[in-house]
């Protein structure tokens, strides 16, 4: 009987035990996803209620605190005002990247820098910001389109990268096809690179405007703070994050609950424009 | 003979397109170019304002005093920021040392072990929880994460007190506690980077390792982690740039004590932290303000660094492995010959 | 995000072909095989019978039935067109065919008469008694010409002199001993193509297998490097049962004691290589072998 040579059983062992190791760190990575949804929904749901979302913090030292419905409602116009203007410029960026600049150092350059705008910490865009505008007085003090505006800055590079990589996909092939049938250049961009490249596009802003939705430091010292719900973008207006991160800090348990209740709401929203994204991903006709 | 271009309807050459109709494409063209020049021209602007603000304190303190006097006395307008870069770097370390590895783990258990099935949805969830916003994470560290880690955390103070920085009353918020959830902050970027790194790795390495009887484990030991690793050096260092900014759930946990802690499981400070949590206050002092945008300045260049280096890195990295083999062979670079077909 | 650039990731290592390669010495180094030490004992070598075998990948059924044998100390070639399972079949034979997701074999391969297929059977020792060289001749990147040889033999536990002299014995088995003696240490992907396959080869014998499957070896490599790792086989023989897939006929013709022909998963015919090439007896592998199709 031909004895095949014996695996040491070192060896074996070694190779289980280390692929048990990789997946219990798995698990762990994932401990922390499972902790914060459990809490934030034992500790948020119980907030919900038609009062908690239609009535706005109302800065009382007793009884009912106010619900959270001026935070909604200004995260969703700065979050808006932000999308104006950060999706159609990156987009803007990504196409002269991919369309005209290709290679030239020019694009190199602009791609590099907006790398490094990736890595930029959001309270520096906050920053940038208060420097530029508000120190200037430029339109008023603490104002929440210069809230936006932060928050642009931050979305800016993530839909110009995703933007970029979405473009790149869109076979060559089309672009010739087009082009040999005599279309002009700004014909085969509009007609043909954009409509292809559609859903990716969407998907990118979608992933951009959940990030955008969430940040906190770019705001708190550009759009100050509000308890009031309003709809004018030149005064100071609440926000979800910063609602929640001033609540977070509150003597009062009734506050800190409504934290709660708010935090969830902000995952609920977060999440669902995540869901949206992967769902556009999916009906992608690229890659 | 002389070159005819065909003529129609009037003296314009019948290929020649008229200056209007090339205009939409000019205006596109030039429209986007200068949408890019201002975006470079904005960071470029940010970044001297920036430096002009922050001069008034480093030429009060100089730039070493600034940032290596560990005294933070806005009532006495001292500004020294040691205290800060302590904390920024002690909280990004802890990131690393507990983040990285499960990251990594993970990168190479969705890859390479788990089943099919389960890889789709498990990908998601680790990639889940990149969405989740850090004002959440900071609520959820204040009033679950600290007070569950206490008894456990003053316990391996105590068994542990002889190691330097363990040991001593654990106060509950702590740079310890910064460092954990700035690991959970990095995990998802980390491992997304890894596993496409790792995804990339060709099949025929992994197929030499295993032809050869290596064990799965061996087989990720000697065939895809030398492979990989520029690349997953590159996305810890991207991870470092992401926790040495992050700003919310590090001020909700750290303590904001503008002192270097005697342990990990003490109250400190962090660069973002004290901007975030002194503006309001310091904003209408000039001096103040331009401490607390000193040390945006001091942040905004480490983490310029950091990214720029891992983006170096890891391409050069890359490079380095494979080019370096093909220079010794003086620099001949024809195609491989195709054998003669069979008959 | 910032992402490393994970576009260029192949290695694309475009080797000069071996005519012109530098380190070549004027003196053909020939592949001293004798370095392995004594030849076993005729009759001692391990025949490979594949019995009823069978592959699918998922619900594709590749190879149909398969019955054939691979004697020990012979070069068996299987030759067919693409797509008529050949490779399919030597995958099986090693078991890497179920390292691809979804793929799986039945029936019996037998090194004498322990069937691989055994559940019994430990895959990594089977692996270790059969080796395989591939098409792309696939040195570990970050490894140098040493540590690529020692390798396989590393995870066997084996260290220090022993690797040392095992290392020496395979490069000079191969031929590739006085090429690289002085630069054991540099990477093994700085060897040209040619000489990159004769290290996969040198570390496929360094773990001492008794079978030696190789997938189209030379389709990667120009004339001159074929050439050598021909020569290579030819002497390899008498020491291991080695099967060869190619879709060169003129090699099956130089190398192959005995030549397989395969059509859709199927075995047309199987013969002593001479006789497959002037008398086939299947009108498929007559048609095959002039050039009419493949």
């Amino acid at each position: 009987m031909t004895e095949l040579p014996r695996i040491s059983a070192g060896r074996r062992r070694k190779d289980r035990i280390m692929r048990g190791l990789l997946a219990a760190a798995t698990g762990v990575a994932l401990v922390p996803l499972v902790l914060v949804i459990y809490y934030l929904i034992y500790k948020g749901a119980g907030q919900w209620s038609g009062q908690f979302f239609t009535s706005d913090p109302n800065g009382n030292f007793l009884g009912y605190p106010g619900g959270i419905r001026s935070a909604i409602l200004g995260t969703i116009e700065i979050v808006a005002l932000a999308t104006l203007i950060s999706v159609p410029l990156g987009i803007a960026v990504a196409l002269y990247l991919v369309e005209y600049g290709k290679k030239s150092l020019f694009a190199n350059v602009v791609r590099y820098f907006v790398d490094v705008m990736t890595g930029v910490p959001s309270i520096v865009f906050g920053l940038f910001i208060y420097i530029v505008l508000v120190v200037a007085h430029v339109g008023g003090n603490f104002t929440a389109w210069k809230g936006s505006v932060a928050i642009s800055l931050l979305m800016l590079p993530i839909v110009a990268r995703s933007a970029e990589v979405v473009l790149n996909l869109v076979p060559g092939s089309l672009r010739e096809a087009a082009l040999a049938l005599g279309a002009p250049r700004w014909r085969v961009v509009t007609r043909v690179v954009l409509p292809t490249a559609a859903s990716g596009l969407v998907t990118g802003s979608l992933l951009a405007i959940a990030r955008g939705a969430g940040e906190t430091a770019p705001l708190l010292f550009t759009l100050g703070t509000a308890n009031g719900l309003t709809f004018n973008l030149s005064q100071q207006m609440n926000t979800l994050p910063t609602q929640i991160f001033s609540d977070i800090t509150s003597p009062r348990n009734a506050i800190v609950a409504r934290a709660w209740g708010a935090a969830l709401t902000l995952v609920v929203l977060v999440l669902i424009l995540n869901l949206i994204a992967r769902a556009a991903q999916r009906r992608s006709r690229l890659a | 003979m002389e070159a005819h271009t065909p003529v129609i309807g009037g003296d314009r050459p019948a290929l020649e397109r008229s200056p209007l109709a090339r205009l939409p494409d000019r205006l596109l063209k030039w429209g986007l170019f200068g949408v890019s020049a201002a975006v470079l021209i904005l960071i470029v602007y940010f970044f001297i304002r920036l430096i002009g603000q922050s001069t008034l304190a480093f030429n009060r303190f100089g730039l070493f005093g600034f940032a290596f006097h560990n005294r933070w006395i806005p009532s006495r307008l001292i500004f020294g920021a040691a205290a800060m870069l302590f904390g920024t770097a002690v909280t990004s370390a802890i990131a690393l040392i507990i983040g990285v590895p499960i990251a990594v783990a993970t990168a190479l258990y969705l890859t390479q072990l788990c089943p099919r099935r389960l890889r789709g949805p498990l990908t998601i969830l680790v990639d889940l929880l990149a969405a989740v916003p850090s004002v959440v994470y900071g609520l959820w560290g204040v009033f679950v994460l600290i007070p569950k880690l206490k008894p456990a955390e003053q316990w391996f103070a105590n068994t542990f007190s002889f190691i330097p920085w363990v040991g001593g009353h654990v106060a509950g918020p702590s740079v310890f506690i910064a460092g954990l959830i700035l690991a959970i902050m990095i995990l998802p970027i980390v491992s997304a980077i890894s596993r496409e790194v790792i995804s990339t790795v060709p099949a025929e390495h992994k197929e030499a390792a295993l032809a050869l009887g290596a064990t799965r484990w061996e087989m990720i030991k000697i065939a895809v982690l030398p492979y990989s690793r520029p690349g997953i050096t590159g996305g810890a260092m991207l991870g470092l740039g992401r926790a040495l900014g992050e700003t919310i759930a590090v001020v909700l946990v750290i303590g904001d004590d503008p002192a270097i802690p005697h342990s990990i499981f003490g109250q400190g400070y962090s660069l973002a932290a004290v901007i975030a949590n002194e503006f309001g206050e310091g904003s209408n002092i000039p001096l103040y303000r331009s401490a607390l945008l000193a040390c945006g300045l001091v942040l905004f260049v480490l983490t310029l660094f950091v990214n720029g280096f891992a983006r170096g890195y890891v391409l050069r990295g890359e490079r380095k492995m494979f080019d370096g083999a093909r220079h010794r062979l003086g620099g001949v670079d024809e195609p491989e010959i195709e054998p003669a077909m069979g008959a | 995000m910032i992402r490393p650039d994970t576009q260029s990731k192949e290695p694309t290592v475009v080797s000069p072909p071996d005519s012109t390669q530098q380190g070549s010495t004027a003196r053909e180094e020939a592949p001293d095989v004798s370095a392995l030490g004594a030849p076993k004992p005729q009759g001692d070598g391990h025949n490979v019978v594949l019995e009823g075998l069978s592959a699918y990948y998922g619900k594709m059924h590749v190879i149909k039935d398969v019955n054939l044998t691979f004697p020990a100390g012979e070069v068996t070639a299987i030759i067919g067109p693409s797509g008529s399972g050949k490779s399919t079949v030597i995958r099986c034979i090693n078991r890497m065919h179920e390292e691809i997701p979804g793929a799986h074999a039945a029936g019996a391969v037998k090194l004498d008469d322990l069937d691989v297929y055994d559940p019994q059977v430990d895959i990594t020792s089977v692996r270790r008694l059969i080796g395989m060289v591939f098409q792309k001749p696939n040195p570990f990147p970050t490894m140098s010409i040493f540590d690529n040889v020692a390798a396989g033999m590393r995870l066997t536990g084996i260290r220090g002199e022993n690797v040392r002299e095992r290392v020496h014995k395979a490069l000079r088995a191969v031929g590739l001993w006085g090429e690289v003696k002085n630069r054991l240490d540099q990477p093994g992907i700085g060897l040209s193509g040619g000489q990159q396959q004769r290290l996969c080869i040198a570390r496929t014998i360094a773990v001492e297998p008794e079978v030696i499957l190789m997938d189209e070896p030379c389709s990667a490599l120009d004339p001159i490097a074929t050439l050598k790792v021909e020569e290579l086989i030819d002497e390899l023989k008498a020491r291991y049962t080695i099967v060869i897939v190619t879709h060169n006929m003129q090699q099956a013709a130089r190398v192959a004691d005995t030549t397989v022909f395969m059509l859709d998963g199927e075995v047309i015919e199987h013969a002593p290589t001479t006789e497959l090439f002037t008398t086939p007896k299947d009108e498929r592998t007559e048609r095959y072998v002039t050039g009419k199709f493949g």
